[in-house]
């Protein structure tokens, strides 16, 4: 046997290499879909969040409250077709959320010490069940836009490709953020608080719901609330890739601060530096 | 099978080969080695010590465990087992001191020392609602293997823990003692030179017990593999077995077990003795 055969027949079946990395992401964003293939309930709750805005708030309000000329609008729009992006968005916080609170279910029932041991760098590990995460939030999205069609929402055919790449990184802004926060949520009780302090103050403090000038005639301290909110700018980013725009600010903020949370998150689960360590203790034994 | 191996490759006098595809092939950091260095320890561990929150959970560690040894880890539930693992595991990152698995730096080389490295946690650590080829098939992944080798493993260390016709079946409806051979199936998958048990029998009827003991002890005969075996069940421990008695984060004693036995003047060298031995030990830090 030559050298080069004993050699490969030593090494271990876990090297780290390009092939084995790019395996070990899809053997990760295989089981996070399997999971949520099972999860029949949480694909139709997302869609049933969004759509009930849709079809009761907004359809309360489009008599009262249109919207005038603004970018990327060419013209007077109804009430409904604004608030689209902002529900596409809420479908990709609460699908982050959502991945924050599948990793800290993983970590009480110890399925993310399986993770954590594998031999790959722990934030390839992150960014891979991040990139999973953010997916599976993309046929969530098309299958509301497809129902938003038949209410009559209907943005330039070029826009549902255009806004693909806007998704993506709205959806790793987002889920970046929900991964930063279960490296601080100690148990599955305590999502309660992410529901009542992020998500919700999230959504709403945002231009999701109302325009920022509409913002500002109200309160210009909401208006300012609203414009440090990353949420804003991924509504925006993705309000602007509809129509087939790109918003330059929001696109900048937007990978900022996934940057951030990503390098934040990345660091609450690093073993030396964490928050994870210090925050939980191993148990006994 | 990794006896075979070694008995060709004289594993003591080396640590992990290159890559045989060369160096262009890692996309993480490979640290160079040589085949001149001295004999590695399977698991070495240098002055560790951990505090979680302010209080010493470990203190001065220091391990030398053979290549192709069945050590015993015993203590009392809350003597620093568990946390010992984590750190060895890399789940924490050690705050002082050195782990060192073949001669791998846990802290340089994390991706080389866990590849050569399986656990079989305290905590159950299967996702419920995967099958166990399903489960096997993501430790698989994490470890970058590729397909067709996963494939034939799995099906391999299905059949080897008598598992192979239940491999569709979700993991839920196991019982303690299966769910138990599916983590140990699990753990030798990549083929680890180094199985860590964290109270592998905990929970046990005593012939799933029994059974699960004597399949690890059968691997270390046969396949030459290294195992760690944490436990508080002084009659896991054979009189051969070197043992490393654990108490409130120190080491009181370690070596073979007849011979702590002997070293305190108790005639009986069963496992009476020790569990005498182990009273007067823990009753006198």
């Amino acid at each position: 046997m030559s050298t080069i055969q004993i050699e490969a027949e030593r090494r271990p079946l876990g090297t780290v290499t390009l092939a084995g990395a790019w395996r070990c992401l899809l053997g990760i964003l295989w089981r996070e879909a399997l999971r949520f293939v099972h999860q029949r309930t949480r694909f139709l709750s997302a869609l049933v969040r969004p759509l009930v805005w849709l079809f009761i708030f907004a359809a309360g309000f489009r008599s009262v409250l249109g919207v005038s000329i603004i970018p990327p609008y060419e013209t007077y729009i109804l009430y409904d077709e604004y608030i689209v992006p902002g529900l596409i968005a809420m479908i990709q916080l609460f699908n982050g959320m959502q991945s924050s609170l599948s990793m800290v279910y993983d970590r009480e029932m110890g399925s993310m010490r399986v993770l954590l041991t594998s031999p790959m760098p722990r934030w390839y590990l992150l960014t891979a069940r991040l990139l999973a995460g953010t997916l599976l939030s993309l046929p969530q999205v098309y299958v509301f836009l497809a129902i938003a069609r038949f209410w009559g929402i209907e943005p330039p055919p070029m826009g549902y490709v255009a806004v693909l790449p806007a998704l993506v990184l709205s959806g790793l802004m987002l889920g970046a953020l929900g991964l930063l926060l279960s490296s601080a949520i100690r148990q599955l009780e305590n999502f309660a608080g992410v529901m009542n302090f992020v998500i919700f103050p999230m959504f709403f403090a945002s231009s999701a719901l109302y325009p920022l000038w509409k913002v500002e005639e109200a309160s210009p301290l909401l208006r300012d609330v609203c414009g440090l909110n990353p949420f804003t700018y991924a509504v925006e980013l993705v309000r602007f890739a509809l129509y087939g725009q790109v918003d330059t600010q929001s696109l900048l903020l937007v990978l900022a601060f996934a940057v951030v949370f990503l390098g934040g998150a990345i660091l609450a689960y690093d073993p030396a530096r964490g928050l994870v360590a210090r925050v939980r203790g191993p148990g006994a034994g | 099978m990794a006896g075979d191996r070694e008995s060709e490759t004289h594993p003591q006098q080396t640590q992990s080969p290159p890559s045989p595809c060369g160096r262009g092939d890692s996309v993480f950091s490979v640290i160079g080695h040589s085949s001149m260095l001295p004999p590695a320890d399977a698991l070495s561990v240098s002055g560790l010590s951990h505090r979680i929150a302010g209080r010493e959970i470990l203190a001065g560690i220091e391990i030398a465990v053979r290549p192709g040894s069945f050590t015993v880890l015993l203590g009392q539930n809350g003597a620093g087992k568990t946390t010992l693992f984590s750190l060895v595991t890399r789940l924490y990152g050690a705050q002082s001191g050195s782990i060192r698995v073949f001669g791998h730096d846990l802290a340089r080389e994390p991706g080389r020392a866990l590849a050569l490295m399986g656990v079989v946690f305290q905590q159950r650590a299967l996702d419920p609602d995967l099958s166990a080829r399903q489960n096997l098939r993501y430790h698989a992944a994490l470890h970058g293997m590729p397909g067709a080798v996963a494939r034939s493993r799995i099906a391999a260390e299905l059949e080897r823990v008598g598992l192979a016709k239940e491999a569709d079946r979700k993991t839920r409806s196991f019982s303690g003692g299966e769910m138990r051979r599916i983590e140990i199936a699990r753990a030798l998958l990549h083929e680890p030179r180094l199985l860590l048990c964290d109270e592998a029998t905990i929970g046990l009827d005593i012939r799933s017990r029994a059974a699960i003991l004597a399949d690890v002890r059968g691997l270390v005969r046969d396949r030459g593999l290294t195992v760690v075996w944490a436990t508080h069940l002084i009659d896991e421990v054979e009189a051969a077995d070197p043992t490393i008695i654990l108490h409130r984060g120190r080491i009181l004693r370690q070596g073979p077990a007849a011979a702590i036995v002997s070293d305190l003047g108790i005639s009986d060298p069963g496992a009476g003795g020790l569990q005498d031995a182990f009273r007067r030990l823990t009753e006198a830090a």
